[in-house]
């Protein structure tokens, strides 16, 4: 990553940091109303090890907020946490203040396209469908949800593909089938794992774009380690490794080679750097 | 002018009119072609073949203690077709609620179901007593035994699973696709995956009926194997293995009878014919 991706970050002036320093104990601050997600001291693990530990944070309604950190730091942990799909071992994580799994309906989930079975025999409209599987009980999908879809796959461009089969689609247009079928979910919330991971470099302006007109209308929370995809989309960076560190954007070009060439090591020699969340490499308090 | 069928056929054909047997085995070949064609493009497309076939040797399990059971206690309504139903279904639960809940390796609850149902089927055959049991129809299938009862079970077990998949296609595709995904809108992920393999479980005695333990599960995978190499639509799919699924049956039945082999083998070995040639079919047609 070179410095001169991190120059759109620099001249981006973004949202104010609402930086909540929730700590243990201050679970009696009371929820403001426009805090769309809301963590606080929230801890989980797989078994006996802690992948997350005090975690606190909240997202205003409105924020594009980027997830980055390290391998193995508990981001897709966190984010499986905000879909309902994990409870949390203490602590509270609520999502339009409910409890995560009661919130999914509001949410739009935006998994990594290489995940599937590309040999699956099904079309984009058929796969964006199926963000109205909650509006459907059985038979036939309604006239309206078909509509909705369609809608969906127009947002992102693809709708003379509607009836190709998902196999025959390039990478990025998978990932943004599936921007689509969470689209069709008529989300408040959209998250997105890693959307820009298997995407060819020609293509990525292209689905940088669809992302940013996304952006006017909804709250959007992403795991991505690409730089550019932060310039344009983030209004701020929150940095996952066992705990949580947020940091508003713009970020100095200096924070930005400290995060990042702190995760470039943490790849390399987790151990010796950032153990137990030791957030040394980044720029905050 | 009156259409005269092939020389050849004329014996089936008089078959067809003259023994109910074979008007029973064809029947129930043409209605059993639906349900197979529909659960066998789910089991290709989701990769559950190898479930299917633990299921299907688990059936021995089921066929064998209805009979020893039945003889020895004189319980007359518990018929091998009973205890086959039960047993598929128990070991599809077995192995889908391992895998979904226990952590355990689906390989290797899948060997050991498909063993133990092969074994306990084998102890009880051996135990029970009465009449001598032949296995050879349950293990390579016999369509030509095939009775009224059984034609009517065909239908009726059919009917359920179609209306079953009829109601919840779009439940069971978008489980199928993403299971995830579709637990966040709302859908009980784990209760249609077992749907799914109850529906594959039913399917599975129906098709030991036809070709046997054996072999049935050939009979299930090539029609939708073959499909599916040249669409990427799952319904398309559905389609195309109904057809073959019936042209194998009615097929196989009235050229195994002409040629005086095997009924199940038969159908077996031209399935796996067709499915070779579409590979070169594909090839030629690229």
């Amino acid at each position: 990553m070179s410095l001169a991706t991190c120059v759109p970050l620099l001249r981006r002036s973004g949202k104010l940091a609402e930086f909540h320093s929730t700590l243990f104990g201050d679970s009696l601050n009371p929820v403001e109303s426009a805090d769309i997600v809301v963590s606080e001291g929230l801890c989980f693990g797989y078994g006996r090890q802690l992948v997350l530990e005090d975690v606190s944070f909240s997202i205003p309604e409105g924020e594009s907020l980027c997830m980055i950190g390290p391998n193995g730091g508990g981001k897709s942990t966190l984010l499986k946490l905000m879909l309902g799909l994990l409870e949390p071992n203490r602590g509270s994580l609520s999502l339009f203040g409910k409890p995560a799994d009661e919130a999914c309906k509001q949410v739009g989930y935006v998994p990594q396209a290489v995940r599937f079975d590309p040999l699956f025999p099904i079309t984009a409209i058929d796969i964006v469908l199926m963000g109205r599987l909650d509006r459907h009980r059985f038979g036939f999908y309604s006239k309206q949800c078909r509509e909705v879809s369609l809608q969906a796959l127009t947002e992102v461009g693809l709708e003379e593909f509607a009836n190709r089969p998902f196999s025959d689609l390039s990478g990025g247009q998978r990932q943004r089938v599936l921007i689509a079928r969470a689209l069709a979910c008529e989300p408040e919330l959209l998250l997105l794992d890693e959307p820009t991971a298997n995407i060819d470099l020609s293509v990525e302006e292209q689905f940088i774009e669809t992302l940013a007109s996304l952006k006017e209308k909804m709250t959007i929370l992403m795991v991505t380690h690409d730089l550019d995809l932060i310039s344009e989309i983030g209004d701020s960076v929150l940095c996952v490794n066992h705990r949580v560190h947020r940091h508003s954007l713009p970020l100095s070009g200096e924070t930005i080679r400290e995060i990042y060439s702190g995760v470039r090591r943490v790849e390399h020699d987790r151990r010796a750097r950032h153990v137990h969340g030791d957030h040394s490499a980044c720029d905050h308090d | 002018m009156e259409i005269t069928p092939p020389v050849i056929m004329t014996e089936f054909f008089d078959a067809v009119q003259n023994i109910p047997l074979i008007r029973y085995a064809l029947l129930a070949g043409i209605v059993s072609s639906l349900t197979f064609g529909v659960v066998g493009s789910f089991v290709v497309t989701r990769r559950i073949g190898y479930i299917a076939a633990a299921i299907a040797h688990s059936i021995l399990g089921g066929i064998g203690a209805a009979i020893y059971f039945s003889r020895v206690y004189e319980i007359p309504w518990l018929t091998p077709m009973m205890g086959a139903v039960i047993a598929a279904l128990l070991s599809a639960f077995v192995i889908g609620w391992v895998s979904l809940r226990a952590g355990e390796r689906e390989d290797t609850i899948i060997g050991a179901i498909w063993a133990f149902g092969m074994a306990s089927g084998l102890l009880f055959i051996h135990y029970a007593p009465g009449k001598a049991v032949s296995l050879e129809s349950f293990i390579f299938g016999n369509i030509l035994l095939t009775s009224r009862s059984d034609v009517i079970a065909t239908v009726t077990l059919g009917a359920i699973i179609l209306v079953l998949v009829g109601l919840f296609y779009h439940k069971l595709v978008a489980v199928c696709f993403d299971e995830e995904f579709a637990r966040l809108r709302g859908v009980s992920s784990d209760a249609y995956y077992l749907l799914l393999l109850a529906i594959t479980a039913i399917s599975m005695v129906l098709m030991v009926r036809v070709a046997g333990i054996i072999l049935s599960l050939a009979l299930l995978v090539l029609p939708a194997a073959t499909a599916s190499r040249f669409s990427r639509k799952l319904w398309v799919i559905i389609l195309v293995s109904i057809g073959l699924t019936f042209l194998y049956n009615t097929g196989g039945l009235a050229l195994s009878f002409e040629l005086d082999v095997p009924t199940g083998p038969f159908i077996v070995l031209v399935a796996s014919l067709v499915y070779g040639l579409s590979f070169l079919l594909k090839r030629l047609v690229k």
